[in-house]
């Protein structure tokens, strides 16, 4: 082997491993009878009673239960927003505004988070005092806030989707006659529908796992799953946080796998289509 | 004429909503920082001084320095900008260094293994950001579980302090950002033209020589994408410092968010976020245009 090619398998291979030994070891530990955590009670492990003490603490059920309702109401709503601010930047041309919506949509992207949180909760009390909503802070503002950095990387996932397309099968369906709505709804719309779908549940994951903007907007009684588990981690370690972690790296592999058998079983079949389709035209 | 008016319509709601949204929710709330960064703190509600009042019927501007110049005057706001800076800088690189072989190594193995690769590359961005720095400490502390190997296997008799030191904020910044690395340096290495490399080993250059003259330049748009994504959210790392770095050196994300919660200064808080943005305002504008263009680009 070249020392060239040699070097990069090498980098790679200690690369992947840095990025995997530490879950590794929360996964192992997480089945650890030993309060001390990373010190291993080879006598009584593994065991379950971390999972157990996990599942009857009533803070953690009820902040995660909150995080979901939060994540589902915020990917959805950032959802249609990128998609219209997606379609906007790739299919409207020029058009007054333009400059303005791409400078906002990618800011939230890079921004620091302390500041999006400071911003969005200075606003929420200017707001309030000014028109008397919101009250206070809580799911509803975590939500606003949520929305708002989520639809910004839906927007350049739809709207690198779209760059990929030429126009030419809209062009074609308007030549047709089909009107701009339907054109949307049954060209375009089928087209990024892929991309719809991972924005989706990048949302969803940036709202689940958001601490820093959501510590600013979130008030008395609204603590999400990543406030509770930072305000318990902060004191030290806790071995019901390793089974929590177990069980979430668990759930996000199983859905990763899933995901790309399905991808890959789509794709088979639509490559079946095509033969059958070029062996009926001969 | 009535389809006409309609489409019309239809195009100013498609970019019209989400432009109001943002500037309600983005632009707004800059504009409102900005203005509270020049009030000062009072024990009222709100807790800060108005920008805009009236003297005998005439409207009269109010504008304090105050929070600024405080922030010049205390050596402890200096040394958490510079150190801040210096963090960022020094993970950015080490991600670099990191990142490219990695990125290199992917985008030159098989049609067959390269999405599997991807995908254990961003499989850990799946996962939980926050258990993943928590699973830091349980690998840094003095108890923990390099110590303990360490110690087993004779290497040295007492621990080493790892975690709450500078090391461990390198670390879990290093660790938490590299996709964020890896993936534009990919994107732009998998568009390489192998054929330039092996017309340059034709002509005789060295594998490295070739990478120096043919590789490595094409790949400055990524390098560029790749460091920024890193070194802009680490400037304002908030988490990874708190959980694993030292107490008596705070950075100015930490900074920010307790003069907000500990001290209730907004004006201070306002400010320290103003002079954040100015840094960064400079990366910030570089990466939307490699954004842009890597956006219109694509075929």
């Amino acid at each position: 082997m070249k020392p060239q090619a040699l070097f990069t398998r090498v980098a790679l291979a200690l690369g992947l491993a840095f990025l995997y030994v530490p879950i590794l070891s929360m996964i192992v530990f997480s089945f650890n009878n030993s309060r001390l955590v990373t010190v291993w009670d080879a006598a009584h492990s593994p065991t379950l009673k971390w999972y157990g003490v996990l599942v009857h603490n009533e803070q953690i059920l009820t902040a995660a239960w909150l995080s979901i309702r939060i994540a589902v109401t915020a990917a959805s709503v950032a959802v249609v927003l990128g998609t219209l601010a997606g379609v906007a930047l790739a299919r409207l041309g020029a058009f007054r505004g333009r400059l303005l919506l791409a400078g906002m949509v990618t800011a939230p992207i890079v921004m620091p988070e302390v500041i999006t949180g400071l911003s969005l909760l200075l606003m929420f009390v200017a707001l309030g005092q000014l028109i008397g909503w919101p009250k206070g802070t809580g799911a509803v503002t975590i939500a606003l806030a949520h929305i708002t950095f989520c639809m910004a990387y839906v927007t350049v996932v739809v709207q690198s989707r779209l760059a990929g397309f030429d126009e030419s099968l809209e062009e074609a369906a308007m030549d047709l006659g089909a009107r701009p709505l339907k054109v949307f709804f049954r060209i375009t719309l089928p087209l990024i529908l892929p991309a719809i779908a991972s924005g989706w549940l990048l949302a969803f994951t940036l709202s689940w796992d958001d601490l820093v903007i959501t510590q600013f907007v979130a008030g008395p009684g609204s603590s999400t799953l990543p406030m509770v588990v930072f305000s318990k981690v902060r004191f030290g370690v806790t071995p019901d946080v390793n089974a929590l972690a177990t069980i979430l790296v668990l759930l996000v592999a199983s859905g990763i796998a899933i995901s790309t058998v399905w991808m890959g079983y789509q794709q088979r079949r639509r490559e079946r289509d095509l033969q059958l389709a070029a062996a009926a035209n001969l | 004429m009535a389809v006409r008016f309609s489409e019309a319509m239809g195009r100013r709601l498609i970019a019209g909503v989400p432009t109001l949204w943002l500037l309600l929710l983005f632009l707004i709330p800059f504009i409102i920082v900005f203005r509270i960064s020049f009030s000062e703190v009072r024990l009222a509600i709100p807790p800060y001084t108005p920008l805009l009042s009236w003297h005998h019927g005439a409207p009269h501007l109010e504008v304090h320095w105050s929070a600024y110049s405080f922030l010049f005057t205390d050596p402890m706001y200096v040394s958490s900008y510079l150190y801040s800076l210096k963090v960022a800088a020094v993970s950015t690189l080490c991600c670099l260094l990191i990142g490219y072989p990695m990125a290199l190594r992917i985008a030159r193995s098989g049609e067959a293994t390269r999405p599997l690769l991807l995908m254990l590359i961003v499989l850990p961005f799946w996962t939980s950001f926050l258990l993943r720095v928590y699973a830091w400490i349980g690998l840094l502390k003095n108890n923990g579980v390099i110590n303990n190997t360490l110690l087993s296997l004779g290497v040295i008799d007492h621990p080493l302090s790892l975690l709450q030191t500078d090391f461990a904020v390198y670390i879990g910044i290093v660790y938490s950002y590299l996709p964020f690395m890896i993936l534009p340096l990919y994107a732009n290495l998998e568009k390489h033209d192998p054929a330039l490399l092996e017309a340059a080993a034709d002509l005789g250059a060295r594998p490295w020589r070739a990478f120096l003259s043919i590789t490595l330049p094409q790949s400055l748009p990524g390098i560029a994408a790749g460091s920024l994504l890193v070194f802009i959210p680490a400037v304002g790392e908030y988490v990874i410092p708190t959980l694993l770095g030292r107490p008596d050196q705070l950075m100015i994300g930490r900074v920010l968010s307790d003069e907000f919660f500990e001290n209730r200064d907004w004006p201070v808080a306002s400010a320290v976020a103003i002079l954040i943005l100015l840094l960064l305002i400079v990366p910030i504008m570089l990466f939307q245009r490699v954004e842009r263009r890597q956006l219109e680009a694509e075929p």
